[in-house]
């Protein structure tokens, strides 16, 4: 008689559970996590092989890639979580470099002790964020830290794309006269998770802005305008992106203080905190730099896209051998906007 | 934003600028001192330089708490950290003011001493209640403005008997500065005073009356938003062309004659003046700061773990001293923007946000290209 009983293990504890070393052992517990959450919630037939990589089609396009590593604090924000905020940062890394983002890997580092259900919730986030974007995560991996030495989870995320083909954007190709553009308020990001850690309530909440931009994106590589640089200002924020672009490309560029603009709990944050939300991170916005006699139609296009209703043109590339990045203030004088120095800005990305 | 863009708007702020430029005639031009590091952030964050005509010149003044902190200040912070054992709480900005032995408070934290950013001293509170084990200090620095919120803590520490909670305390009083300012010998002329904002909520405008009475020059306490330092200047120089030195205050939405009374009797309970104290650039000046009084002094840090206070001399090319006096401008300090960068300060007025050279790098250092 056949006494050896069936596999049986009890499904893991979604309400109560928490994350245990043996999680991360390679063992058992850990096939059963992978097996009941991740694949389970990102579901896609790469995952599904079950293998140590995912196998892909042959690609015969230029290939872009980009990975990113999530830290969040606090992990749950208005608007959004670290879970999908892994999913839109490397999207948007892959799609500012005028690629269609095709896939993407994740890898968790848990920390001992982290609650199963917080770690649903974020992995239920990533797959929907993921779904919506129609950006698969194909494979993975997972890590445990003893208790104490990690900050909940930390989430690492890689994305590989296809560049468009006679597309090449870099932040080096910015020329005098180019125009700049911004796609929305700045600050959303940052001020949401900076206002929910300082315990500051406001009639409505602050949301972060986290959002997947390639579709924004592929309708401005559509227009076939010249379109040079494209970047998203998360963490620094717009001033340290722009200041990037300069170094890189060798020029400066002269800022308008009253095309920027930022929303007015945002701004109030800020203020109360001693900020510049010129500095505070974005998670679903993008600066684009475009040959001046593109900048109406881009700006036209843009707006027409739901994640750049607000779109403006913010200033123009200038000639400048120091590399200044300067601003014509809402008074009516002119300041640099420089590299931030060495804030210690909790960790917002 | 309510309350802040009305203080912020180019077409006032322009009408002001054409006021200033019609008003200030006088061939001999006006010299004015900003005291507060406040004041010297929002003269360079708006680009106001820009709307002042050439001659109103804007000198920088001391009113820069982290930079008119000494090394010797800061050191006594670090061995606090460093071989007391303390959990020493301080302001952000003070974090990366250079002292001796190359060290900063964050290089001394990232090298293992417990030091930790607050924004508030009640954080520092809570932070010795929640270790009752660990003795917590907190590093009380600035003008009069912060002075309040420390006494508020050392009597709640007070009230609640806790033993682990002690300040090293360097608060400084700004009316001693101004003195010190006026008194240099071949020291910077000065035709007149934008007053301090939030200091002045404090203290009132009756403590700046002596400089007017005393030494005539003009004072005008001023808001710290574009606007309020524009309609200031342009009192100041109304009071110049009309030959008068008295205080005035543009700051009326927060600030009265007598200022803060309740908030002044605190301080009194709490502190006393110390028979003198060390300032970056103005040097040792005889009632200048304040010290816990005797009924406190179990919560004076300096008593409690013995920390002599040492004078450290500054960097050598460093010319944060003259800077402060309103001697020098920060471009003419030959490691400015060199050496000495906001990433990487050599002086203290490049740390602050608020202090001379940082904001003039920060926000005005395209003008030097010209």
């Amino acid at each position: 008689m056949n006494i050896v009983k069936p596999n049986y293990s009890r499904p893991l504890d979604f309400k109560q559970g928490q994350v245990d070393m043996a999680h991360g052992s390679g063992g058992r517990a850990m096939a059963q996590l992978i097996a009941e959450l991740f694949i389970t919630g990102f579901d896609n037939a790469y995952l599904a092989q079950g293998n140590d990589g995912a196998l892909l089609p042959i690609i015969t396009e230029r290939l872009v890639m980009s990975c990113d590593g999530h830290v969040v604090s606090p992990l749950f924000f208005a608007g959004g979580d670290i879970g999908c905020l892994s999913v839109h940062g490397t999207i948007n890394d892959v799609a500012m470099m005028g690629a269609r983002p095709l896939y993407l890997t994740a890898s968790f580092i848990l920390e001992e002790g982290f609650p199963l259900a917080d770690l649903k919730r974020i992995v239920l986030s990533m797959a929907t964020a993921a779904r919506l974007a129609g950006v698969p995560i194909i494979t993975g991996d997972t890590k445990v830290v003893e208790r104490g030495k990690g900050d909940g989870v930390f989430i690492t995320t890689t994305g590989v794309g296809v560049a468009r083909e006679g597309i090449t954007l870099s932040g080096d190709l910015a020329q005098p006269g180019d125009i700049i553009l911004l796609s929305g308020t700045i600050g959303d990001h940052g001020m949401a998770v900076l206002s929910q850690r300082e315990n500051l309530t406001f009639d409505a909440p602050i949301m972060s802005d986290t959002a997947a931009l390639h579709g924004l994106v592929a309708a401005m590589l559509d227009s076939e305008v010249r379109l040079r640089v494209l970047r998203d200002p998360t963490r620094g924020g717009l001033a340290t992106t722009l200041n990037e672009i300069a170094k890189q490309s060798g020029v400066g560029m002269m800022l308008h203080e009253s095309a920027i603009a930022v929303n007015q709990p945002v701004e109030a944050a800020c203020e109360f905190l001693g900020l510049d939300p010129l500095y505070v991170a974005n998670e679903g916005k993008l600066v684009a730099i475009c040959a001046p006699e593109d900048a109406g139609r881009l700006l036209e296009v843009m707006r027409a896209h739901p994640l750049a209703r607000e779109a403006a043109i913010i200033g123009e590339i200038t000639e400048d051998a120091h590399g200044f990045v300067q601003m014509t203030t809402k008074l009516g004088g002119r300041r640099i906007v420089d590299w931030l120095a060495g804030e210690q800005l909790p960790r917002i990305c | 934003m309510k309350y802040v863009d009305e203080f912020r708007g180019g077409e006032l702020g322009m009408n002001i600028a054409a006021n200033i430029a019609f008003e200030a005639t006088a061939a001999s031009g006006y010299r004015l001192m900003e005291f507060c590091g406040g004041h010297t952030h929002a003269l360079s964050r708006y680009g106001i330089a820009d709307l002042l005509p050439a001659s109103v010149r804007m000198i920088h003044g001391p009113g820069c708490p982290v930079c008119v902190l000494p090394i010797g200040r800061v050191d006594q912070a670090i061995r606090l950290a460093r071989e007391h054992g303390v959990i020493l709480c301080t302001y952000a900005d003070t974090m990366r003011v250079p002292c001796s032995d190359n060290l900063t408070l964050m290089r001394a934290k990232s090298g293992g001493a417990d030091v930790r950013m607050i924004y508030s001293t009640q954080d520092a509170l809570k932070i010795a209640c929640d270790n009752p084990n660990r003795q917590v200090v907190f590093f009380a620095i600035g003008f009069e403005t912060t002075t309040p919120p420390t006494a508020v803590a050392v009597k709640q520490a007070a009230a609640e008997g806790l033993k682990n909670f002690s300040v090293l305390c360097n608060h400084v009083l700004t009316p001693a500065a101004m003195h010190a300012i006026l008194s240099v010998k071949g020291g910077v002329a000065l035709d007149g005073f934008v007053g301090p904002a939030h200091v002045s909520t404090v203290i009132g405008s009756k403590p700046y009356e002596v400089f007017a009475d005393d030494y005539g020059k003009p004072v005008v306490i001023a808001g710290f938003e574009p606007l309020d330092v524009m309609q200031a200047i342009l009192m100041l120089i109304r009071q110049i062309n009309e030959g008068r030195a008295t205080v005035e205050n543009e700051f009326t939405r927060a600030v009265t004659r007598e200022g803060n009374l309740k908030a002044q009797a605190l301080v009194e309970e709490v502190f006393e003046l110390r028979e003198v104290f060390e300032w970056r650039g103005l040097g040792s000046l005889p009632h200048s700061a304040l010290k816990l009084r005797p009924a406190f002094a179990e919560f004076d840090a300096e008593l409690k773990f013995s920390i002599d206070y040492v004078a450290v001399r500054d960097h050598k090319a460093c010319e944060c001293a003259a800077i402060l006096r309103g001697e020098k401008r920060p471009q003419e300090c030959k490691i400015f923007g060199t050496v000495c960068t906001p990433d990487n300060p050599i002086g203290s007025c490049m740390v602050s946000s608020e202090g001379a050279c940082a904001a003039h790098y920060s926000y005005g250092r395209f003008r030097d290209a010209a």
